[in-house]
């Protein structure tokens, strides 16, 4: 079967004063119809850049961008931005980083959830603002009938991601890209909007992207793992594929950085040097520099060439070093234990 | 036995609330009645939710604000009311380390200057002069001392924290407050930080309080850990003791929500906390937490007569910490 969306070898450059910010390099991943997929990368490793390419947020800016983006069999990067309107926020719904910058603060919540539902919709007002207060009950605001008259700032910052929630899904979209919804909130509460998307996907059979950097987060809700590294994939898989045998160093390092609650570890093992320059990036591998396989594959290839994508069943990996099979599968690093 | 190093007495600290006419009319109680002790060479992580007075705690302590009441004693010597040039010198002992190293430089001081200026304000006499001494913290904290002159645009978030930890050093202060030094930092990153506060810790015997709400990296962090809830802490305890035996419900609550990345531990516990936090200006009466409690809704009528009239003490704050906790609460 054909996946919903894919999106390959994807690049976005964006024209600043000091040069080409090169954020994506040839971007790639799948996404089947109901299926969650997590995406996680360290700051500036391009998951917004992905998530704001796919919602055609990039069709009148400066920005330069190749490759493809196909969504149930159209071109997405070849449509005009009046052909894309349809597709953004009806079939494809946003969940953006910051929530207060995301919602207009002179507009009370139920008006900006009933506009985005009208844009798509031909009702009366009435009858949208109906929709709101059904949307902010599914989201689990309570007393909504009040609380739909409300402005954002009279919202908690959990009861504000909850509106954002009702905002994306209004127009119960085919797809749903979440950027970071739970970043910026305690424990506690991301719990209830990690549950919330949750039950919410399953009545609804809608896929997911959840943009993310925490692991936790990614093992909870998701099925399969895309890692991005200087704007690529560098490793797709299932999740237990990747929190049990993970292949590319960077999955790896990024597996032992990092503190586990449960277990007792003395010391962390960070990944050594630091991210990529976007503006001059190598021409060899993005993560060479920081890599301690690099040394072991012969050639200097890791410094010379760029690796390709390697897809085997489900599982993809961009490294010379697997693909020569000098990365030993069984020697593990952090996970879990 | 000798005192202990830091020893905190039923802190508050309210904020008041002014109406119109410039009339106080409520307080914000921030931090309101908290009390630990920290141990020479050993670290305190606390821990809780956004606005639960963690920062407020710290700048207590910094005597960057004055409390409201109770007291602090730094090596027995009470030190709450302390002025002028006493407070100088208590001061050079004790830190602070700030959650945005971004914000908490200035961008027109070059990292040098930056690192240098506690000596410089304080007016130290240091015996090698302050550029060895500055080129000495910087090579321990990581950072390469030939970089002392260039400006904080030109380092990363991690390395910028670095220059913030070099700075917090500078007059070897026996207490570093450390508010959410890493929280803004990527996890490879955050390791880097996490590592080098443990080896300056091993090297310099320097205390911490370490203020966070990634437990995680509490865990890792601390000896001790105070939870806390609505300017109060509900639980307080030895590390190994409170996250391999957590009794308070609200740590409960708070280390179900952490998500897991061991995709086969048994689902044991999941609480789930309903409803907002309540206001700090008008918090609820008797247990704080009883508005959002898993155990409040199935105590009886007595027991709820309880948690609603008499504020519960001690290091693990809850009159009932054995009662049976309803999986979800609030809507
Ligand atoms: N409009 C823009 N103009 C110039 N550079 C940009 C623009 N948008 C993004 N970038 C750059 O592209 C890179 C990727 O950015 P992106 O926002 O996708 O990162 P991210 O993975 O979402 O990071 P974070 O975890 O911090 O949100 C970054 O270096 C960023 O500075
Ligand atoms: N200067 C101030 N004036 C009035 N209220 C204040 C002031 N500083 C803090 N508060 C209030 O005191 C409470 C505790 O704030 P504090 O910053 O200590 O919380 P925190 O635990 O550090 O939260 P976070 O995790 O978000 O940093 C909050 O309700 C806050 O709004
Ligand atoms: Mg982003
Ligand atoms: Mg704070």
């Amino acid at each position: 079967m054909e996946p919903m969306l894919s999106v390959k070898n994807l690049t976005v450059k964006f024209p600043t004063d000091d040069g080409m910010v090169a954020a994506l390099n040839g971007m790639d991943l799948t996404l089947n119809r109901g299926e969650t997929v997590g995406l996680v990368g360290e700051s500036g490793s391009g998951k917004s850049v992905t998530s704001q390419a796919i919602m055609g947020l990039f069709k009148e800016s400066r920005a330069v961008i190749d490759g493809e983006i196909t969504f149930e069999g159209t071109d997405l990067l070849a449509l005009s931005e009046d052909a894309m309107r349809p597709y953004r926020g009806k079939k494809i719904g946003m969940i953006f980083q910051d929530p207060l910058s995301a919602m207009h603060p002179f507009y009370t919540v139920g008006a900006q959830i009933a506009e985005a539902y009208q844009v798509h919709n031909k009702v009366s007002k009435k009858a949208a603002r109906q929709v709101a207060i059904d949307m902010l009950g599914r989201v689990g605001i309570p007393d909504p009938k009040r609380r739909v008259d409300n402005y954002p700032h009279e919202f908690s910052g959990g009861m504000r991601q909850r509106a954002m929630i009702a905002m994306a899904l209004v127009c119960e979209p085919e797809l749903l890209i979440a950027d970071e919804p739970t970043t910026a909130l305690d424990v506690t509460v991301q719990a209830q909007i990690l549950d919330l998307i949750s039950d919410l996907q399953a009545e609804t059979n809608s896929a997911v992207i959840f943009v993310t950097h925490d692991l936790g987060v990614v093992a909870q809700l998701c099925k399969r793992v895309v890692v991005m590294y200087g704007g690529q994939c560098v490793e797709q898989a299932s999740v237990r594929q990747i929190f049990q045998r993970p292949s590319h160093p960077y999955t790896r390092g990024l597996m032992a950085s990092m503190p586990h609650l449960a277990g007792d570890t003395d010391r962390l093992t960070p990944i050594p040097g630091s991210p990529p320059a976007l503006l001059a990036l190598p021409k060899g591998c993005i993560f060479a520099d920081r890599c301690e396989f690099a040394k072991i594959v012969p050639d200097g290839r890791c410094l010379n060439m760029r690796p390709e994508l390697i897809v085997e069943d489900d599982h993809a990996v961009r490294c010379h070093g697997h693909e020569l099979k000098l990365i030993d599968e069984t020697s593990l690093i952090g996970a879990g234990s | 036995m000798s005192a202990p190093l830091l020893e905190v007495t039923n802190l508050t600290k309210h904020f008041p609330i002014k109406g119109s006419m410039g009339r106080t009319v409520g307080a914000v109680k921030a931090v309101d009645g908290v009390s630990f002790t920290l141990e020479k060479g050993t670290t305190l992580g606390l821990v809780g939710e956004s606005g639960c007075g963690k920062s407020t705690t710290g700048k207590v302590l910094m005597r960057l604000l004055d409390p409201t009441s109770g007291s602090i004693k730094l090596d027995g010597e009470d030190i709450t009311g302390l002025k002028g040039k006493q407070l100088d010198g208590f001061r050079r002992r004790v830190q602070m380390v700030f959650q945005n190293p971004a914000s908490s430089l200035n961008p027109r001081q070059s990292i040098g200057a930056a690192i240098a200026s506690p000596l410089v304000e304080q007016r130290i006499k240091v015996p090698g002069g302050i550029k060895a001494k500055v080129a000495d913290l910087m090579d321990r904290v990581g950072l390469r001392p030939e970089h002392a002159n260039r400006f904080p645009h030109e380092f990363s978030g991690g390395q910028r924290q670095r220059i913030g930890i070099a700075r917090a050093l500078a007059l070897d202060p026996d207490v570093v407050i450390c508010d959410e030094p890493v929280s803004a930092l990527d996890v490879s990153v955050q390791a880097q930080v996490v590592n080098l506060l443990k080896d300056i810790q091993a090297d310099t015997g320097v205390s911490y309080i370490f203020i966070a709400h990634d437990l995680a990296v509490v865990k890792h962090m601390a000896d001790d850990v105070a939870v806390m809830y609505l300017g109060k802490i509900m639980e307080q305890a030895n590390k190994r003791e409170l996250f391999e035996n957590p009794r308070h419900p609200y740590t409960r609550a708070l280390l179900s929500a952490v998500p897991s990345v061991d995709l086969d531990a048994a689902l044991t516990e999941r609480i789930r906390l309903g409803g907002d936090l309540p206001s700090p200006s008008n918090p609820p009466s008797g247990c704080v937490f009883r508005t959002r409690c898993p155990a409040y809704e199935l105590l009886d009528e007595a027991g709820k007569q309880r948690c609603s009239t008499e504020v519960p003490a001690g290091a693990m704050a809850c009159h009932f910490p054995n009662a049976p906790l309803a999986a979800t609460v609030g809507a």
